[in-house]
């Protein structure tokens, strides 16, 4: 085994050292994101679990200039910056991305994130996907999917957990009509570059919503984040696909596996593993799936 | 040069002469005129600015917050319930330290719906870490503006600014202001240097999260510099009669004061109506003045004592209210005067959603102050009460 040092430059924008739990599935994507991304750029973050972990002062996790304001107002903070930078005549030279957790996205942030795609500022949004408000304990929010257990929708004696679909934020930021929107995860490091590769080629506002696995909220081992991620994506529950101009370009093929598979690793979906009640859930689950598999045709 | 225009005009075209990059907003009443006209400015080509029209007054701010902190001046100005939305960001953006200017229009609050006068929106911003100024005439307010920014963006402040202005009573209000040229106000006005700013070259990371160890300390931080900006409003000022050869004030100003027995207190346009009023009553040979509030944040606690404390009695006329508590100014002004004078302060309630300040509103508050009264509503009327 070799024992050379591992180094990392500065301009590789996202440095280790930061505080996220083991497994996190958010800052490995952060990481493979700022790689691609390089230090020619601005980043506007939401508050969350990024932001927690990254800028406990006086330590910061970020080799590029990072700005963190608030819950709901990345976009519009991220669409201040990039107006500055237009006028100061170096939004050639500088990318502005602006970050938030599904629920700093998709539930508190949703007015401002359609404000910024209408208005059409460069700027590339990343919504981090993990499913509930992880930093303050799991609570459900609008990204949460059908059936899961949370801290604020939990299973019991009179409920199966979350009673809604999963909130189709993807296709809602495609419906802006902005030149790319797309779905990744952390599973897939290639693919997410590609993607983020693509989004910066693009001038306008790009919308990607990264899927990204979280131990202590979904309840699996730390070391499985990837295979989790994976199995999410081939079971047809999290489609990887791209839109541009409002319209699907491409999808990413699946080899479909049973959602149960995908289930039954995770505390948050245990409740579904007994009895008929919870084998109709997971049939209503599989439901989902097979839609998913049918709209985009995941499989050949 | 001397022209004829309405209040919202004259803040705009002051706006633009300070050549702010970036401007965003969202209209709501009396607002409106404000940002029509600053829109025209940037449509013509008058002023090369970027104006990002946004989806409410939280993203308004926030696009402000993003532009300065990227190194870029910035405008907005918001009014009642836009104000109300734009809280959290205004806190944010005194804490990030970064200097910007607002109007802030003053209109009521809801419910009940109403869109006229009164100054309940920005009074209830006043804790937020931001410098408030209250224009009494449309000159003043347009001076405020270019005075704004210079004091925002002095390094010894890094705070942002707020000039209010009366709903109607100013921003639709036609008078004869001296609008300054481009080349006077670039001489009294540089290009915004910003010590930090978000840059590839030299990046730092801006609002991160401080625990107990040393929040506090940040706090007081912004508090002790709001409260040391005293001086820079001063010094502002000065530099602003230098330049323009016309003094604009600073924190306060003293009316009919020296020998005055019954002085009012007070915050925006209705000091012009006292100023009447107690040219008629010193006509008839009453001792009484008025002390205009310019600036009330930082609260220029010095100057009001020494400018009240030979008075009799000090009436201070609020259009806002704490409820439950009462007027938010005299309080602050009870405990500026503790242990300095003891000079008894009565607080009337008056003008609340755009009801008319008269010269007989002014009568009521003198005659119920001058029998003993502390706290009360002036012009509540029976019959609408007895409806109520």
């Amino acid at each position: 085994m070799s024992t050379q040092p591992f180094t990392y430059e500065l301009s590789r924008g996202f440095l280790p050292g930061h505080r996220a739990c083991a497994g996190c599935g958010q800052a490995s994507a952060v990481r493979v994101v700022m790689e691609v991304v390089g230090p020619q750029c601005i980043v506007a973050n939401a508050t969350g679990c990024l932001e927690v972990f990254s800028t406990p002062h006086p330590e910061s996790a970020w080799g590029v200039p990072w700005v963190h304001s608030l819950f709901e107002n990345q976009a519009a903070v991220a669409s201040g910056i990039e107006a500055a930078l237009r006028k100061q005549g170096k939004l050639d030279q500088i990318r502005v991305l602006a970050f938030g957790g599904d629920g700093g996205t998709i539930d508190i942030g949703f007015g401002a994130l359609s404000g910024m795609l209408e208005r059409g500022h460069d700027v590339l949004y990343i919504c981090w996907d993990n499913e509930a408000y992880m930093n303050t304990g799991v609570q459900r929010s609008g990204a949460t999917p059908f059936a899961a257990s949370t801290t604020t929708s939990p299973a019991g004696r009179a409920s199966f957990g979350e009673d809604r679909p999963k909130k189709d934020l993807p296709a809602i930021a495609a419906a802006h009509g902005i030149p790319y929107v797309a779905v990744a995860s952390m599973s897939y490091f290639a693919d997410l570059r590609r993607k983020v590769k693509r989004a910066l080629d693009i001038r306008g506002a790009k919308y990607l919503q990264v899927h990204v696995p979280c131990p202590p909220g979904w309840g699996y081992d730390e070391k499985d984040s990837m295979e989790v991620g994976r199995l999410a994506v081939e079971c047809g529950l999290y489609p990887l696909v791209e839109w541009e101009n409002g319209e699907v370009v491409r999808v990413r093929k699946i080899k479909k596996i049973p959602v149960e598979d995908y289930l039954k690793v995770q505390r948050r979906f245990r409740h579904l593993m007994r009895g008929e009640a919870g084998k109709a859930k997971i049939a209503e689950i599989q439901a989902v799936a097979d839609a998913n598999i049918k709209k985009y045709g995941l499989v050949d | 040069m001397r022209k004829m225009i309405e209040g919202s005009r004259a803040v705009a075209e002051a706006v633009a002469l300070c050549r702010p990059d970036v401007i965003s907003a969202y209209p709501i009443t009396p607002q409106t005129h404000i940002v029509e006209e600053l829109s025209q400015i940037v449509a013509d080509g008058e002023l090369d600015a970027e104006y990002v029209l946004v989806e409410s007054e939280h993203s308004a701010a926030s696009v402000c917050l993003g532009a300065v902190a990227a190194g870029s001046r910035a405008y907005s100005a918001t009014t009642s319930q836009g104000m109300l939305l734009m809280v959290e960001v205004l806190y944010n953006i005194a804490g990030m330290r970064l200097p910007m200017v607002i109007t802030g229009v003053n209109r009521a609050i809801s419910a009940p719906l109403n869109i006229w006068n009164d100054q309940q929106d920005t009074m209830a911003v006043r804790d937020t870490g931001w410098l408030q100024l209250y224009a009494e005439d449309n000159q003043e307010c347009l001076d405020m503006h270019l005075q704004a920014y210079k004091i925002s963006e002095d390094d010894r402040v890094l705070l942002p600014v707020m000039v209010c202005m009366d709903g109607f009573i100013l921003t639709h209000t036609y008078e004869s202001v001296d609008m300054p040229t481009q080349e006077q106000v670039d001489a009294f006005l540089p290009r915004y240097n910003p010590l930090y700013k978000l840059d590839p070259a030299d990046p730092y990371t801006l609002g991160g999260y401080i625990g107990p160890e040393k929040y506090h300390e940040v706090r007081y931080t912004i508090h002790r510099d709001c409260l040391a900006a005293k001086e820079v409003v001063k010094e502002v000022a000065r530099d602003f009669r230098a330049a323009f050869g016309r003094w604009a004030g600073d924190v306060i100003e003293a009316y009919q004061c020296d020998d005055a027995e019954v002085v009012f207190v007070a915050m925006g346009s209705v000091v012009g109506t006292l100023k009447e009023w107690v040219d008629r009553r010193r006509a008839a040979g009453e001792k009484v003045g008025v002390v205009k509030l310019r600036c009330y944040r930082p609260f220029p606690a010095e100057e009001l004592v020494a400018a009240l404390s030979r008075a009799r009695r000090v009436i201070v006329l609020e259009k806002a209210v704490s409820m439950g508590g009462y007027g938010i100014v005299a309080a602050e002004l009870r405990a500026a005067l503790h242990g300095q004078a003891n000079v008894p302060v009565t607080c009337a309630v008056a003008g609340l959603g755009g009801r008319d300040v008269t010269m007989g509103t002014v009568d009521e508050m003198y005659d119920r102050a001058r029998a003993g009264e502390a706290d009360f509503f002036a012009d509540l009327r029976a019959e609408v009460l007895q409806e109520s």
